[in-house]
């Protein structure tokens, strides 16, 4: 099975997250981490090889820095990698991304591509139904659970109520949500980050994937941002130590805000 | 005036609240068209609907819409955008009406905007990012702005529309019936409101432990949804479409109650756009204070029994 997993980038939550002032765009000068959710698409993608053979392959579109993702799975254990990597990509929407990554995944091939359900920065949580639009592919997205038998894939779609179980045949975009142990993402060992060093990475600029540069970048964004201010913090409130009382208080307060 | 486009947002025909804050909001913008994707349809729904100020309802009620996976959705709301030009398309901002836009947004060559909490005059949308960190504001540039709103953000107010129905017919292409929905579990079926929904939202971290019925019962007491930290979610102890927090749930209720749970931004960048938080916490070093408007320091497991018991006694 030819498997291909998108991971993305993107500043660490720990750190103060910024736009630029210049062109509104995400601040990347922050510590670069992948993204949570990514490394559990990776994990999958592992398990899906384990299970039924063939080969992952990374994929990331960003920076030259998102080099650190793309490593970061090649030592939990991914085959290889594809770096779709231009300047003119720069400041593009989850419209252009979606459009460049499908062009680089139609030059890769897939049977199965799998994506982290959402991004810790932008938050869309839109990229793989896109992806599965301009594919022309099925879309199973937000899977606690992914089953293959032969050309068919079937998974559990978290929902608000429990779960939907939801068929197709492959290829198709599949989105994985965050799972409990023992389903959680497995740490590098350090055979994996050495190996990591020694596999392929492959540079792909906007004409090797045929991308349109009209359809990328910040010029041919669908949306634009006119202004942005960060946030009043909010105000210092009232603390109270449980001196045998503290549900009391804490039901006085509620009724002075009228919740009861 | 310029024509909306709301898609509703209902389970087994039963319009979920945020639907009737997008068709609110919709009439600021100009006439809302409520769009019914899926069976259920009822005169039950039409007269909500139009009580929520309606003017038209485009019913398209084929299983098919519900059986496959959200492109259906996609393609009756394309449709509707080529044959009605409306002026905007409004969804709810929850994993699957997120979904739907972004398709939306491709089939029409169209510009989105997801997680707006408000939108003003010229269709410019404000949208908190990072957790609430920075407010955003900004526009659609292409086609028909797409906008999807989070749950809790406007004030439903109930103005009569006409609710004239139109019934539509899609003939689905074989695209929009790739992904098919076999069964539907129900896990945890109870009377709480939706979790992102929920005008009250009450939350336990690692503090509350494997036994989640102290959290269940303040929420009932409350009439609240139930949410989890990611320690909760992580060890088991309660489902992860519970979980708030960045890699779960974003909830901006009007009152949020934090038990037993530090705080890590991971979890504050789900819910620090609540409107009230109150917390209960043993630890007064916890990075949850910082945006606590009322909170106890104390043993959740004697305060909060405390708390259901003072609750119930004032009702």
């Amino acid at each position: 099975m030819n498997i291909v997993v998108c991971v993305k980038q993107v500043p660490d939550t720990a750190t103060e997250r910024k736009l630029r002032s210049d062109d509104s765009t995400l601040d990347r000068s922050a510590n670069g981490v992948i993204n949570e959710l990514c490394e559990y698409a990776v994990e999958d993608a592992l398990k899906l090889k384990e299970a039924y053979g063939g080969e992952v392959t990374v994929l990331t579109m960003g920076p030259d820095q998102a080099t650190d993702a793309i490593r970061k799975a090649l030592a939990m254990g991914a085959d290889k990698a594809v770096h779709l990597s231009d300047e003119a990509l720069h400041g593009s929407d989850a419209l252009s991304t979606s459009y460049a990554l499908s062009q680089a995944l139609k030059k890769i091939g897939f049977d199965v591509v799998i994506l982290g359900s959402e991004s810790t920065d932008a938050r869309t949580g839109m990229l793989a139904a896109m992806l599965a639009e301009r594919l022309g592919v099925p879309q199973l997205t937000l899977a606690s659970k992914i089953e293959v038998d032969g050309s068919a894939i079937s998974i559990h779609r978290q929902t608000d109520y429990g779960y939907d179980k939801v068929e197709a045949t492959l290829p198709a975009v599949v989105s994985v949500v965050e799972k409990p142990d023992p389903f959680k993402p497995r740490y590098p060992s350090f055979k994996g980050i050495m190996a990591a060093k020694k596999k392929p990475i492959e540079k792909l600029g906007i004409a090797d994937a045929e991308i349109d540069p009209a359809q990328i970048g910040l010029a041919a964004a669908w949306s634009v941002v006119s202004d942005f201010t960060t946030a009043p913090p909010r105000g210092k409130g009232v603390v109270v130590n449980d001196e045998g009382d503290g549900g009391t208080k804490a039901a006085e307060f509620l009724v002075s805000k009228k919740f009861i | 005036m310029a024509e909306i486009l709301v898609l509703v947002e209902q389970i087994d025909g039963e319009i979920k609240k945020v639907t009737l804050e997008l068709l609110t909001l919709a009439r600021s913008l100009g006439e809302p068209s409520a769009v019914w994707a899926g069976p259920g349809y009822s005169e039950t729904a039409k007269a909500r609907l139009s009580e929520y100020g309606a003017e038209k309802i485009y019913v398209a009620d084929s299983a098919d819409i519900a059986d496959y996976l959200v492109a259906p959705k996609a393609e009756l709301l394309a449709s509707l955008v080529g044959s009605r030009s409306p002026a905007a398309v409004l969804v709810a901002s929850t994993t699957e009406g997120k979904e739907v836009a972004g398709r939306l947004a491709i089939k029409t060559d169209s510009g989105v905007i997801t997680d707006a909490v408000g939108v003003a005059e010229g269709f410019v949308a404000e949208q908190p990012i990072f957790g609430g960190g920075v407010i955003v504001h900004s526009k659609v540039a292409k086609g028909t702005p797409i906008i999807a709103l989070r749950p809790n953000s406007t004030q439903p107010v109930a103005t009569a529309g006409a609710g004239t129905e139109e019934k539509v017919d899609v003939a689905l292409t074989d695209a929009a019936r790739a992904a098919r929905v076999v069964e539907r579990v129900k896990e945890k079926s109870s009377s709480r409101p939706e979790l992102t929904e929920a005008a009250i939202v009450v939350s336990g971290g690692r503090g509350v432990g494997a036994d989640f019925s102290i959290i269940e019962q303040l929420a009932d007491s409350l009439g609240a949804a139930v949410g989890a930290s990611r320690a909760v979610t992580d060890s088991g102890w309660y489902p992860h479409e519970f979980q708030v927090g960045q890699t779960g749930k974003t909830v901006a209720p009007q009152l949020y109650i934090a038990a037993g749970i530090s705080g890590a931004i991971q979890h504050r960048a789900g819910m620090q756009t609540a409107k009230t938080i109150v917390v209960v916490n043993k630890d007064a070093q916890a990075p949850i204070w910082e945006i606590a408007d009322f909170g106890v320091v104390g043993d959740l497991h004697k305060v909060v029994p405390q708390l259901i018991d003072e609750i119930t006694k004032r009702k």
